[in-house]
């Protein structure tokens, strides 16, 4: 009795200055976000009235609000739907060459896991530079003129490379640390069985970690759907703006636009609100979808 | 039977080939932006944009863009406060998570479900969701453009006590048994015998933190406008300097430099500590 009272009290020590940092930094935080997003913030910043669905209808009414929010929304997701896919591919195959007896594996992992511990403001500032139409880099090796990232059909193809390049060495190392997981004795009776190495690949390597794909797919969807960095560090800087900003800008730089430039508190709580019932639903949808193709022994 | 065999070799070898051909093409997509980089820090405005794809070495290698940004700004400073935050919020983040996450795993106490919902619930909603309060709460506390605001979004962390709670449910129970049958209290036991076990865990979750510490652009430019850790100062120089690419790419090698040769030097806990913490998520 008295241990089990005394683990109560040991236990509430441990995690009070988490549940604390919780409560304070983001429960109270979300809530008052949602709450937020029912009102507006009066002329000059002052008062905080009550609007109801308001800010809702303006989403879902078109308008300048409305327009603009959804047009980010489809920037997002389609932003979203280049990279995840091809960063993913490009890591797995990247991670089964590693895997194998490859002379110098711990140089190519280092070289790959490089834009990773890269800041992302100084990632955008230097692709900026080997995008740049009339001296870039890539322009000119090429011997094109192509408008990377001011054309506004273009523009979002130019970040999805520089997502791409950014994320493939972490997708590598997640994947390389579950393939080491797989039996090696898998390959070996496969390989007595005359199997190729692609056979092999598609049915042992595949399934085997098809939970890491999963989970890898999942966590990347959801940053894809909150990328802002570059778009922020090459979109919104000059002046006079970016002619693809309206095609490339995401829900978070909208939100980050509404809130903390226009300092519409009420807006902006709308977004990002609207951005997480996204993540929401989506996530949902891969669970859902996951019992047709993930493996779990 | 022996040509066959012959030739399956010869496929494997030629796949071999192949597979280096691909990572060597790889590995030099992923340097030529950072050779570029450097390369392009020592050229004069003129010769930057004089390029010719076959002559890229700056022409005499000078150091006045580093001169230039380092006038504009002071990097010491930008390293002294990105330094101070990363290590306050890897503190911060191990400490609170070690101790939570082995309550979680090993303790039973009044509440551990719910406040173990509050801990998922953080990790599973987007970060954005809470930025407009926590502003708000920096802003009332008077405390905008300062280290506190840095270091406020970070000073606990959903994701490590998760992580950590993973670690202490791997260990084996008969330790603490042994070590409560020898007259330990919790605290002891936790001390002693539990934290010092999951070390690995600790070290992966400092790395991640420090990482995304560094990395972290959003909320320092919102909170702070001269009180700047290096990734929000790139963004200010960036408006400064708009199309001056030389001195553009001196500062980013400043800024990324001293992160890279920590990472060359301790890239295996680097890789591992990724591998750890991000896989569990």
């Amino acid at each position: 009795m008295a241990r089990r009272k005394s683990a109560n009290l040991w236990g509430w020590l441990f995690v009070l200055p988490t549940i604390i940092g919780l409560i304070v930094l983001n429960i109270y935080p979300m809530i008052r976000t949602i709450w937020q997003s029912f009102h507006r913030v009066g002329d000059f910043g002052l008062g905080n009235e009550f609007v109801g669905m308001d800010n809702y209808e303006r989403l879902f009414a078109g308008g300048i609000f409305g327009a603009e929010i959804w047009q980010a929304a489809a920037n997002t997701i389609f932003y979203t739907l280049l990279e995840v896919p091809l960063s993913i591919v490009i890591a797995l195959i990247l991670a089964v060459f590693l895997n194998g007896k490859i002379r110098g594996r711990t140089t190519f992992r280092v070289i790959f896991f490089l834009p990773m511990i890269v800041a992302p403001a100084a990632v955008a500032m230097v692709w900026r530079w080997l995008f740049n139409t009339e001296f870039g880099l890539i322009n000119n090796v090429f011997g094109i003129r192509v408008s990377w990232l001011s054309n506004p059909n273009i523009a979002l193809f130019s970040l999805a490379i520089i997502g791409i390049w950014s994320v493939i060495g972490y997708n590598m190392i997640l994947f390389l640390a579950s393939l080491q997981d797989v039996p090696r004795d898998y390959y070996e009776a496969a390989s007595i069985d005359g199997a190729s190495p692609i056979r092999q690949f598609f049915s042992i390597t595949l399934p085997l970690i098809s939970p890491m794909i999963f989970f890898v797919t999942v966590t990347r969807v959801i940053a894809g759907l909150q990328i802002f960095d570059s778009i922020f560090m090459i979109m919104g800087m000059g002046t006079g703006g970016n002619p693809a900003l309206p095609r490339t800008q995401s829900l978070v730089y909208i939100f980050y636009r509404y809130a903390f430039i226009n300092r519409n508190w009420g807006m902006g709580a709308t977004v990002v609100v609207f951005l997480l019932v996204l993540i929401a639903l989506v996530t949902a949808v891969q669970m859902i979808a996951q019992k047709k193709w993930v493996h779990y022994n | 039977m022996k040509t066959k065999a012959g030739n399956v070799e010869k496929s494997s070898k030629l796949g071999r080939i192949l597979v280096y051909i691909i990572l060597l093409i790889v590995s030099f997509t992923m340097l030529v932006p950072f050779l570029w980089m450097v390369l392009t820090a020592f050229m004069t405005q003129t010769e930057s944009t004089q390029v010719n794809p076959f002559v890229i070495i700056p022409a005499n290698w000078q150091l006045n863009n580093f001169r230039d940004v380092i006038d504009s700004m002071n990097f010491m400073r930008l390293y002294g406060v990105t330094v101070a935050l990363i290590v306050g919020r890897v503190i911060a983040a191990v400490l609170t998570a070690t101790l939570a996450g082995y309550a979680f795993a090993r303790l039973e106490f009044f509440g551990k479900k719910v406040l173990f919902t509050i801990v998922v619930v953080q990790l599973m909603i987007p970060s954005q969701i809470f930025i407009i309060p926590q502003f708000q709460m920096v802003q009332s506390l008077g405390q905008l453009d300062t280290f506190f605001a840095l270091m406020f979004p970070g000073l606990v962390t959903a994701f490590g006590t998760f992580l950590l709670r993973q670690a202490y449910l791997g260990l084996p129970r008969d330790l603490e048994e042994a070590a409560i049958l020898d007259g330990c209290n919790i605290g002891q036991v936790f001390l002693f015998v539990m934290a010092p076990l999951v070390k690995a865990s600790m070290v992966a979750l400092g790395i991640f933190t420090a990482i995304f510490a560094y990395r972290e652009l959003l909320w320092p430019l919102i909170v702070n406008r001269t009180l700047l850790p290096l990734s929000a100062a790139l963004a200010s120089l960036q408006g400064q300097f708009v199309t001056h690419f030389p001195r553009l790419m001196a500062a980013a090698v400043l800024a990324t430099i001293p992160m890279i040769i920590i990472y060359l030097i301790f890239q295996k806990h680097f890789v591992e500590g990724i591998a750890t913490a991000g896989g569990k998520l």
